[in-house]
């Protein structure tokens, strides 16, 4: 633990405080494979320079991969990037990133329960790669969107053969982003809300 | 050319407080479906304490002077937190785990040194208007 006196932390410059009337927060969730452009996505949007948190988690027996097939017990860094936007005075919406193998962001308790909702964002290179996660956020019944970073270089599909690709159901909204355009990556976040509004509604109907 | 084929899953009946294994023969390879365990790394407090409830986006503030006694932790902790923050920003100036700054912030919530508040998590929608004012907001992006 490289712990810092506390006179030398670098805390956050002062234009990156939040104001004190900042009362709530919520918290959007960006999966999707390795290099898919999650901090990208995250950057793009946030108001402070995106940030990184982590938790260290400890699995006892044979080891976590078979790569490292030995009976040793192994610590797993699960490291996030994360970025702020504050919507009101009161109101503060954080993007959280995952990087690194996506099977360990499940064991970070609370962090797609408590989300308002995820967006998948996945590469036409490697659709694979974003097959296990969709899969846990419906076995987890977690609201997503799933935005399709358009690389110059990737396939470009019909976004209905990608549909039936990743075998989503018609009312999962699909939409074509560049993550590194800030309006790009909003207008993502904007159809997860709008997604999520109108479950409530229909919620509400009911 | 067509892309990779992949096959919906449904949601699980009963959702549980920890992410458990899923079931046997659903993931191949051994080693996939053990659970792991939170690393708590030793601070002043004894391990295995009630530690308070903390999500990632709990937004924490100082609200009392640090004692004579605060550990440097603990009086970075509460420099850092004289504006709203939340414990992921906690965590990452200070270059901390999650689960060491929780920790730290249940001794300081103990002490009455910060006060903790609490974000909305989905199961407390649906509240429209809370997401109308979060696309409110993008919009002004």
């Amino acid at each position: 633990m490289d712990f810092k006196s506390s006179e030398t932390v670098p805390g956050p410059r002062a234009e990156d405080h939040l104001p004190h009337t900042a009362t709530a927060a919520v918290k959007i969730v960006i999966v999707g494979g390795f290099g898919v452009g999650k901090t990208t996505m995250v950057g793009s949007v946030s108001e402070i320079r995106p940030l990184t948190t982590e938790e260290t988690m400890t699995q006892a027996g044979i080891g976590v991969d078979d790569n490292y097939g030995s009976d040793t017990k192994t610590a797993t860094t699960v490291a996030m990037d994360f970025g702020r936007i504050s919507i009101t005075e009161q109101l503060v919406l954080y993007l959280f990133g995952t990087p690194g193998q996506e099977r360990f962001w499940f064991l970070w308790n609370g962090l797609f329960e408590g989300a308002l909702g995820a967006v998948v964002l996945v590469d036409t290179r490697r659709l694979e790669v974003s097959f296990d996660v969709i899969g846990r956020l419906e076995e987890r019944g977690v609201p997503f969107v799933v935005a399709v970073n358009d690389f110059p270089d990737g396939p470009h599909y019909p976004m209905e053969d990608l549909r039936a690709a990743l075998d989503l159901s018609e009312e999962i909204p699909m939409v074509k982003c560049d993550a590194r355009r800030r309006a790009s990556s909003r207008d993502v976040l904007m159809t997860l809300m709008r997604f999520l509004h109108s479950i409530a509604m229909a919620q509400a109907s009911a | 050319m067509s892309p990779p084929q992949r096959r919906r899953r449904s949601p699980k009946a009963a959702r549980q407080e920890k992410p458990a294994p899923p079931p046997a023969g659903e993931e191949s390879g051994p080693g996939r479906s053990r659970e792991l365990e939170r690393l708590y790394v030793v601070t002043g407090q004894a391990s295995g304490g009630d530690r308070a409830e903390l999500d990632l986006v709990t937004l924490i503030v100082t609200c009392a002077d640090a004692p004579p006694t605060a550990q440097p932790e603990q009086l970075a902790l509460l420099r850092l937190c004289r504006a709203p923050m939340s414990v992921a920003e906690v965590s990452a100036y200070l270059n901390l785990p999650f689960s060491v700054v929780t920790v730290l912030l249940t001794e300081l919530l103990t002490a009455e040194l910060v006060q903790a508040r609490v974000p909305i998590v989905r199961s407390e929608l649906p509240d429209r208007s809370l997401l109308e004012a979060v696309m409110h907001g993008l919009q002004k992006l």
